[in-house]
């Protein structure tokens, strides 16, 4: 019998009962809830007289619909957006689950928040209304997004019926060149694999190149597992994560700390495990990238040029054509020649001390260029004070930024961030979709030096011709 | 929920890859905080003109596939967020079925949740039921649960996979949350036995 991997593990501690078909139920260790997707899966519960099984498992915060601007305290003006953080207030107060409200300092987007608080630990399951909790894979922890029925289902019973996805392998190996970060590496898995890729999978991230990566890199890693396809992403744990949880408001004290050590320090993919799919990049191989199309798998060197829809095969050729005249793009056209309007660096892909530390590197003593909207909207109220505390914050308003409030802002529009038809934008988000930022908004995915970089300039630009010091994160 | 056995009625061809949940029900209308009205935004961005008019080149504001139920979509289908409000928008709009090579797993699930067949069948048949939802409302497609198939109305016919477990629940209409309440007891007693050994969490 072959050994188990990392994901087998966690989920063989997890199976409440097994049935003859393989379907299981499986206990869910943290369920994260924020406002868009739990206002019904509340109100299911109210209609059939039910409670929230574990409220202390249960943590709340609003997110996507909050302004990021500094007058944020005088309210919501969009009703339906005021309503809908006021109908979470209202069900966190009712049903007694741990919530940070807006002005809370510790508020911010849910996957921030989570690790940051010490919610998210090893070998856990998490789950959350919202496809990027592939985040917390970063720890070790089994984590998915799933729909508002199965947000109900979870409030309910503490469970989720499932049945087990296969395993796939992602190494890279190697070291990353200067300029290369964890966006990079998972952009070019993605432009790799595509974005049904991962479909059916889970993926374990492995090889020196990701064992060498702070936790806010395999964080970044891990959140884009699903524009990959892949129900989660996964990294072994390891001194790294143990450092980073250490100490976490939430996370074991004292002995507690140690028994769980214990068990955390077996959370990894045995020597012999089986993998239905192995994908190996060489860390080395991996340049900066953005997305030039409206799919996160349009992925290319930022020294390469925009494809034409003839490079394509099957559905994609229309695909690519669509994608070009949406983005208002011409084949042959080189990326850096790309001009942009607006800088977004922010997002639960990107939004992180390391992010803001990486950004500001390169804006450091420089300005945006003359015209450009650029914002830093950083992913928590702790990670605003403590880039403050740091100095980036000052770097980010010197350099003509503008520095907000936590909250997904931009990422996906849902508050009064959002772009104008037309208008370009390098962020540090993970979705270029048509309309993504704002309706007939254009949308290029990088990383965060990356998109300081072309609000420098004024157009897509390789940062590594602006580095000084290599770039980290 | 209502039950899912056997349905006859347009298929409506969209032949795009990577449809994805920002297309099928765009952000401003996740606003809501009810489950229900959500069909007159499908696709919205497809949909309507910026006049706020019906773009009529687009496949469901043509007449003969304004009452579609079934989509025969391109590969990777539902892909991007894990709204729900994308098979709420498409269940409002009347669509009952989906077809396409591969869908997002999440989206894939959520069909399930609201009494919606996703069907996953080869790129070879795809193409022929593509070719048959083209002939516009004359031509009557049948999904068949029980049977697992979905025929042309040529009569041509393909079988698909489903898992067993989402099969039976369609075909009943069942409830997730009233199954699991029933093994309450594993529940807790699962819960007990993992305070003992991982206390920390």
């Amino acid at each position: 019998m072959s050994g188990k991997t990392l994901y087998d593990k966690i989920w063989d501690a997890h199976v409440v009962q097994q049935d003859e078909d393989g379907t299981c139920l499986l206990y869910i260790d943290r369920h994260l809830v924020h406002e868009v997707t739990s206002p019904q899966a509340f109100e299911g519960l109210r209609l059939a007289g039910r409670k929230v099984r574990a409220p202390g498992r249960t943590i709340a915060v609003p997110d996507h619909n909050v302004p990021t601007t500094l007058d944020r305290a005088k309210g919501i003006e969009n009703e339906e957006s005021r309503i809908q953080v006021e109908a979470l207030d209202r069900n966190a107060r009712d049903f007694g689950v741990h919530y940070y409200p807006v002005d809370d300092v510790r508020q911010g987007i849910v996957h921030i928040v989570g690790p940051e608080q010490g919610w998210t630990l090893p070998g856990m399951t998490v789950v959350c209304g919202d496809s990027h909790t592939a985040t917390h894979g970063a720890f070790g922890a089994l984590a998915h997004g799933i729909g508002t029925s199965e947000v109900e289902h979870v409030l309910a019973t503490q469970t989720l019926i499932q049945k087990k996805s296969k395993n796939m392998k992602v190494e890279i190996t190697g070291q990353l060149a200067p300029g290369v970060t964890a966006k990079d590496i998972t952009l070019s898995v993605i432009g790799a694999t595509g974005t049904a890729g991962g479909t059916g999978y889970v993926i374990e991230y492995c090889g020196e190149a990701i064992r060498s990566l702070s936790m806010e890199g395999r964080m970044t890693v891990c959140n884009m597992a699903i524009e990959g396809g892949a129900r989660a992403g996964l990294i072994a744990p390891d001194e790294t994560t143990f450092a980073y949880v250490q100490g976490r408001p939430h996370a074991p004290k004292g002995a507690q700390f140690e028994a769980a050590l214990a068990w955390w320090k077996t959370l990894y993919s045995d020597d012999d495990a089986h993998w239905d799919k192995v994908v190996t990049l060489r860390g080395e191989d991996i340049a900066p990238v953005v997305t030039w199309g409206t799919s996160p798998e349009d992925v290319l060197p930022i020294t390469a040029a925009v494809p034409a829809p003839a490079d394509f095969k099957g559905g994609k050729v229309e695909a690519a054509q669509r994608a070009l005249d949406y983005m208002g793009l011409k084949p042959g056209q080189k990326l850096t020649d790309i001009a942009i309007d607006t800088v977004f660096i922010g997002s639960c892909t990107n939004g992180r001390i390391e992010d803001l530390r990486a950004a500001a590197a390169i804006l450091k003593g420089k300005k945006i260029k003359d015209g450009m909207r650029a914002m830093v909207v950083p992913g928590s109220g702790l990670v605003r004070a403590q880039a403050e505390e740091e100095g980036l914050a000052q770097i980010f308003l010197d350099a003509g930024f503008e520095w907000r409030l936590a909250g997904c802002s931009m990422c996906l529009a849902m508050n009064p961030d959002q772009l104008s038809p037309g208008e370009r934008c390098a962020a540090t988000s993970n979705r270029n979709f048509e309309g993504r930022q704002g309706k007939g908004g254009r949308t290029h995915l990088m990383s965060p030096a990356m998109a300081a970089a072309a609000a420098i300039t004024g157009r897509l630009t390789d940062v590594r011709d602006l580095m000084t010091e290599p770039a980290q994160a | 929920m209502e039950k899912f056995e056997k349905l006859t009625g347009i298929a409506a061809p969209m032949p795009l890859v990577n449809i994805d949940t920002d297309m099928i029900i765009p952000k401003q209308f996740l606003k809501t905080i009810k489950r229900s009205g959500l069909g007159v935004h499908a696709f919205d961005e497809m949909r309507y003109l910026a006049d706020g008019t019906e773009n009529p080149d687009f496949v469901l504001n043509k007449p003969q596939y304004r009452e579609a139920q079934i989509l025969v979509a391109g590969d990777n289908f539902g892909c991007g967020s894990s709204r729900e409000h994308a098979p709420w928008a498409l269940a409002d709009f009347g669509v009952k079925a989906v077809i396409s090579t591969s869908f997002a797993d999440i989206f894939y699930n959520n069909c399930f949740k609201n009494g919606m067949l996703p069907i996953v069948l080869p790129q070879e048949a795809v193409d022929v039921l593509m070719k048959d939802a083209e002939k516009g409302s004359n031509a009557r497609m049948t999904v068949d649960l029980e049977n697992q198939t979905v025929t042309t109305s040529d009569g041509e016919s393909f079988a698909f996979e489903l898992d067993p477990f989402r099969k039976h629940c369609l075909m009943n209409g069942l409830d997730d949350i009233g199954l699991t309440m029933e093994k309450v007891t594993a529940i807790d007693s699962f819960e007990s036995q993992s305070a003992q050994s991982r206390p920390w969490v």
